[in-house]
């Protein structure tokens, strides 16, 4: 199994209306296999299917799992994990800080005309 | 051969009125109906009434489904410059129409609804019998629960000090529907949990969404998500929700609570577990439709690139109650030994106002859904501005352009643009990024400092509406 790309230290399971058009429409926007990597890094792959299935918008459980796993499942405490970077996001109140800090952004230095008018702004 | 269309009169309320005529046009995309707006040079600020032709009255019913501005739609039986043309039309109204409300089990009554003159009650009723002799009425007067509501609409003109004798214009109609009005108190953030110094009034945020063409199962968006009052108003509408912002504080609801300006000391209290944009919503009963929200700065992007979002809707900071900031720093830092540093907030530094418009707009072209729109609140100088000011990108265009007057000074400039062409279809070597004309937003605190011109911080004209 690949290095997971979220970790959690507290999850919790809400309930939401199921809305299979709404679930529908967003399928061919998410990236499966990562959707898929998630879900089994948090250990709630249950019964989604590891490959996009044909005729999905037809298929009501497909459906109903897809919308357990993107909808039900939010992660209050954990790190979400670049696959590339290692870079860990840290995930407080169920909201990801995806933040940067200073030394990650840019080359250094900006222009010192934005230095100086900095402190103009209480 | 399609049938002929009907006419019909929306009464508005007498406000907001640059977005008048974008409501409407917003509102027949978003639904597909085509209709007509009879008066093209309708003058907003001159007059509450608008007529429109439209296909038939099912039609009418799901247009006020929307309605923000529009307040009540009637259908016109009669319409002219004086009492006496009317009177003359309404007799000569064929039985084929008039069977439709005057039978003898249909009970009616009429209101009188006057545009830049009170009419006493008296001279009401004299109006009403005035015109209601000239329909062959058969049914009987309920003043409580009509199936027939008649309007006399009565167009005095704007200036109530200078009101002519007679009016100016005369509309009888049979009222068919009205618009939604009330969300704007049901959704007011005077009653909303969570609310920051910048929240957008409700009756604005759902003008932005139907701008933004929301519909249900939508996926919406919000880059500078603030309090999330954009998001409340999609997820009315239907739309699913999702937002970012910059502010570590605002997104976490920590700090001061949400009422506590101009509290003494003693009574300022901290925000609890309710005051947050999912508390909002499920204030609402709207948390369904809740995706998710990140901390993240707008100047770095962290999206996958792909057509994602139906709509985006925002209110970018315009530098004057809030800075408009971006992560990083002039100073040199050493290598941060472990970068997830729990607790460190990172230094950020001045995002100049141009910067955030481009970034917004080359955003929207990558980001948004072919045909998908960008609303936005674009803060402008009255003394310099021209439609050279609005932002420019080969991807969008302008669709609406609506203008809020902040004070003498300023205003704002709601934008509507829709993304008409892919960026895979542009040649790359091509010019693909979002320019400004004017060099108005460069520079730091480029509008704050037309705000305060004295620097000071504080505005020497007070009661200026609310603004970011």
């Amino acid at each position: 199994m690949a290095d997971p790309t979220v970790t959690v230290n507290e999850m919790k399971i809400r309930e939401v209306d199921f809305n299979p058009e709404f679930i529908s429409r967003m399928i061919p926007r998410i990236e499966w296999k990562a959707l898929y990597e998630a879900a089994l890094s948090l250990d709630v792959v249950g019964n989604l299917s590891p490959e996009l299935i044909t005729d999905y918008e037809k298929d009501e459980d497909f459906l109903k799992e897809a919308h357990r796993v993107l909808m039900e499942v939010e992660v209050i405490k954990g790190f979400l994990i670049c696959p590339e970077s290692g870079r860990k996001f840290p995930i407080e109140n169920g909201i990801p800080n995806m933040l940067l800090n200073e030394g990650e952004v840019g080359d250094g230095p900006a222009q010192s005309e934005a230095l100086q008018e900095d402190d103009s702004m209480q | 051969m399609a049938a002929p269309l009907r006419q019909f009169m929306i009464i508005f309320a007498h406000e907001h009125f640059d977005f008048r005529l974008s409501e409407v046009t917003s509102i027949l995309s978003l639904l597909h109906i085509k209709a007509e707006v009879c008066q093209q040079n309708h003058d907003a600020k001159q007059s509450p009434f608008l007529m429109l032709k439209f296909p038939n009255e099912e039609s009418v019913h799901k247009y006020m489904t929307r309605s923000i501005l529009g307040r009540t739609v009637m259908e016109v039986l009669a319409h002219g410059p004086t009492r006496a043309s009317v009177c003359e039309q309404l007799k000569a109204l064929p039985a084929a129409e008039t069977s439709r409300y005057c039978s003898e089990e249909n009970s009616f009554c009429w209101r009188v609804h006057s545009f830049g003159k009170k009419i006493k009650q008296d001279k009401r009723l004299d109006l009403i019998h005035q015109f209601m002799v000239n329909l062959p009425l058969k049914g009987r007067v309920d003043l409580e629960n009509p199936d027939d509501l008649f309007y006399i609409c009565e167009d005095y003109g704007p200036n109530p000090n200078s009101a002519p004798e007679e009016p100016f214009y005369v509309y009888v109609g049979r009222k068919v529907s009205e618009g939604q009005r009330y969300l704007a108190h049901q959704y007011s953030v005077k009653t909303r949990h969570f609310i920051g110094n910048t929240s957008m009034d409700a009756q604005l945020s759902l003008i932005m969404a139907n701008q933004g063409g929301v519909k249900p199962n939508m996926f919406v968006f919000d880059p500078f998500v603030g309090t999330g009052s954009l998001l409340v108003a999609a997820a009315h509408f239907g739309g699913y929700v999702a937002g970012c912002d910059i502010n570590v504080n605002t997104i976490h609801g920590v700090g001061k609570s949400s009422r506590s300006f101009g509290k003494p000391r003693g009574e300022v209290t901290l925000r609890g577990n309710d005051e947050n944009i999912l508390a909002n919503m499920r204030q609402y009963n709207l948390h369904d439709r809740y995706l998710d929200v990140m901390v993240s700065d707008f100047a770095l992007n962290v999206w996958r690139e792909q057509e994602l979002f139906d709509v985006i809707v925002t209110d970018p900071p315009y530098g004057i109650r809030e800075k408009t900031r971006k992560i990083g720093t002039n100073k040199h830092y050493d290598e941060l030994e472990d970068q997830t540093l729990e607790g460190h907030i990172p230094s950020t530094m001045s995002y100049h106002l141009a910067d955030i418009f481009k970034d917004l707009l080359n955003f929207s072209a990558r980001y948004l859904r072919l045909h998908g729109r960008l609303v936005y609140w674009l803060p402008v100088v009255n003394a310099e501005y021209s439609d050279d000011h609005i932002p420019q990108h080969p991807c969008l265009k302008v669709i609406a352009n609506s203008e809020q007057k902040i004070n003498m000074t300023i205003s704002r400039r709601l934008i509507t643009m829709e993304k008409y062409q892919s960026m895979q279809n542009i040649n790359p070597l091509d010019q693909v990024e979002a320019e400004i004309k004017t060099r108005t937003y460069e520079g730091s605190n480029a509008i704050r400092k037309i705000y305060f011109p004295n620097n000071s911080g504080c505005q020497s004209h007070n009661k200026s509406l609310p603004l970011t």
